[in-house]
């Protein structure tokens, strides 16, 4: 598996009220790779995220998510394969505080029959990842009444369920110490090897790149 | 977990603004069915002033005044009916009953009627209700008199009380009758009529007096008084030494009546005796049928009611506005929400379902709310009513009309949503998966 291109951007140019955000003439990333993205505020971290995503469409150029081109998508084509293949990681505050850890981690199965079909039991499958992240004791918790590592690992739990071939992760470890930031990047990387799952992770945190088998600097140059 | 429960829980976590909207449109909705059913029984208790009666007949004028001097004892009679008409439309074979009416005293204020026995026996309202008496029983002796609920009450009057008949009507009697005093000897319960704020007496009762009267102050004429007993003259002066007497045989036969009402043994009878009466050669006449000439005069007074459902309207009005802005401030709220939902895979269609639920179970909630409190109020208050007003209003499920407002209510509700939830996909496209504080 490992080698397939997973994600692979060509002349990419994309444009926010007639400014260009984003340029980028190639950018590949493999199956099963673990990129870090990083760059200043402004370099258009978060539209590379929209676009790599599909929510966001490129002004030219094409964005290529494994093998398919997310440009000749319908919109609602784009919304299912997304749901399909991505597993989204926020920065912070990304769980939906009325719903239980549990419900908030098999959230994505809800939306996508591609996820579901792999977990013949979404609650046992809720359970297993957050026991492999070390949650298994704040399963009955409410929401809030988490800490922001916490929650930040049942948010890595919900992106990898049902196994997307893709996770994207937004500067998910902002809100966390240094301690607690390596721990979740640990997790996330087990977690991304047990599944097979391509890593983006985007931060402005540079320590955290060399433990990632590559880097890409926006408004930079590549390492 | 539905899409219904991510809903309901959504708006569990933001019950408390949740709650204000559905009770401030509740309150909307009770209001608006509440002024629908006080409408509805006010025109229902006003166009059932009197039922079962087939025509009211009394001197040409108009039919609504007719209607107003015989049933709402409003306005003055300009003219009677002669007591030789009144008995060969009484005898005529198509006729079950009648009942004389015989108006132009007043007793503080309240109206006299003079009739007989025939008006407990056969004077319908409501759904074909019988006046009942309260306490005592009907007329028996010339000077008895059965009174209103309401005369009865405010004036504090019970069975044995005296009373003085004024001539002419209004709060100031001219003239009182008072060498003839009548007695108390019944009163009727409440009929939510102008029944309640009539002091009946019999025919016979009004003749005395006015033979009395024509005797002690001689012929004078009265505004609103048009008593045929005026008429009669010095020939009823021995007629009224003779009942000083406490002679029985005096003849008291009024020489006319102010109108009178016609039940026919054949209801489809009635319209040809009308015919009959309005184009009589003899006395000029007119026959109306009470419900015709009811529904006339609510279109009259029925003003009211149109302003009643204005304002109710506008009620629900506000409180649907007082919902759009709610929605419109839930969607900023729930912009994180929305976003982390479009980042597990919700497509647009999704997040737009969720907030028109959301105004599905709101609307929905409040018209439940909303009817349940209408009905509480009507079960709890109605006793009141019933002794304030005079108006029984029955507790029946939604009429047809009600439930056409409801769903108007409804989907006022999921049209006044749509806006919210196309913003709501308009952002959830272009805000993409970035939440924006």
């Amino acid at each position: 598996m490992k080698g397939e291109i997973a994600v692979q951007l060509n002349n990419l140019r994309f444009a926010w009220e007639q400014e260009v955000v984003l340029e980028l003439d190639r950018f590949e990333v493999r199956q099963g790779e673990k990129l870090f993205v990083g760059g200043p505020s402004g370099s258009g971290k978060s539209s590379l995220l929209s676009l790599l995503s599909g929510v966001a469409q490129p002004t030219s150029g094409s964005v290529e998510l494994l093998g398919k081109n997310l440009s000749s998508m319908s919109d609602s084509q784009r919304d299912v394969f997304r749901a399909d293949h991505v597993g989204y990681i926020f920065q912070m505050f990304n769980l939906i505080p009325f719903l239980s850890v549990l419900e908030n981690v098999t959230l994505p199965l809800r939306f996508s029959n591609r996820r579901s079909a792999r977990v013949s039991d979404a609650k046992a499958e809720g359970l297993r990842l957050l026991r492999h992240l070390g949650m298994e004791k704040f399963i009955e918790r409410r929401v809030i009444d988490l800490s922001v590592g916490q929650q930040q690992r049942v948010a890595a739990a919900r992106a990898l369920i049902g196994g997307p071939e893709i996770v994207l992760a937004d500067e998910p470890t902002s809100a966390l110490d240094e301690t607690n930031s390596r721990a979740f990047v640990d997790l996330l990387f087990q977690q991304c090897e047990d599944t097979g799952a391509t890593l983006i992770f985007v931060s402005h945190d540079s320590i955290l790149a060399e433990r990632f088998d590559r880097s890409y600097l926006l408004g930079g140059e590549e390492s | 977990m539905s899409p219904y429960s991510l809903s309901v829980k959504s708006m569990k976590h933001r019950m408390g603004s949740v709650v204000i909207t559905v009770a401030s449109l509740a309150l909307g909705v009770a209001l608006l069915l509440g002024v629908e059913r006080i409408r509805n029984e006010a025109r229902y208790g006003f166009t059932n002033t009197i039922s079962e009666t087939d025509l009211i007949v009394g001197a040409r004028s108009g039919s609504v005044s007719l209607l107003l001097t015989s049933i709402f004892h409003i306005g003055n009679v300009t003219d009677n009916v002669s007591w030789e008409t009144y008995q060969k439309i009484k005898t005529n074979p198509q006729v079950a009953w009648t009942i004389p009416i015989s108006l132009g005293d007043s007793h503080k204020g309240y109206t006299v009627l003079g009739t007989n026995n025939g008006y407990f026996k056969h004077y319908k309202y409501g759904q074909k209700r019988m006046l009942a008496l309260a306490e005592g029983e009907v007329l028996a002796d010339t000077y008895d008199a059965v009174l209103g609920a309401e005369v009865a009450e405010s004036l504090g009057y019970s069975i044995g009380q005296q009373i003085v008949l004024a001539h002419g009507s209004g709060e100031l009697s001219f003239v009182e009758h008072t060498e003839n005093p009548f007695t108390v000897v019944g009163v009727l319960k409440r009929t939510g009529t102008p029944i309640d704020q009539t002091v009946h007496v019999s025919l016979e009762g009004i003749e005395a007096i006015h033979l009395d009267f024509n005797n002690g102050e001689g012929h004078v004429h009265h505004a609103g008084c048009n008593h045929a007993s005026h008429q009669k003259e010095a020939s009823s002066i021995d007629a009224f030494d003779a009942l000083l007497a406490g002679e029985e045989e005096v003849d008291l036969t009024p020489s006319e009546v102010t109108a009178f009402l016609v039940g026919m043994k054949s209801r489809s009878d009635a319209v040809m005796l009308q015919r009959a009466i309005n184009v009589h050669d003899g006395e000029a006449l007119t026959a109306v049928l009470p419900g015709v000439a009811l529904t006339e005069l609510w279109q009259v007074v029925g003003v009211v009611e149109n302003i009643l459902f204005v304002v109710s309207i506008l009620v629900l009005f506000v409180s649907l506005a007082s919902m759009f802005g709610a929605l419109m401030m839930s969607i900023k709220e729930r912009r994180r929400e929305i976003a982390i939902l479009r980042s597990v895979g919700a497509r647009p269609r999704h997040i737009v379902s969720l907030v028109l639920g959301e105004a599905m179970l709101v609307t929905l909630s409040a018209i439940v709310l909303g009817a349940v409190l209408l009905y509480a109020a009507l079960f709890a208050l109605r006793p009141l009513i019933q002794e304030r007003v005079g108006m029984w209003i029955e507790i029946t499920p939604p009429t047809s009309t009600e439930w056409t407002m409801l769903g108007i209510i409804f989907c006022s509700g999921v049209v006044i949503a749509l806006l919210p939830a196309w913003r709501c996909y308009r952002s959830s496209l272009s805000d993409g998966l970035t939440i924006k504080l």
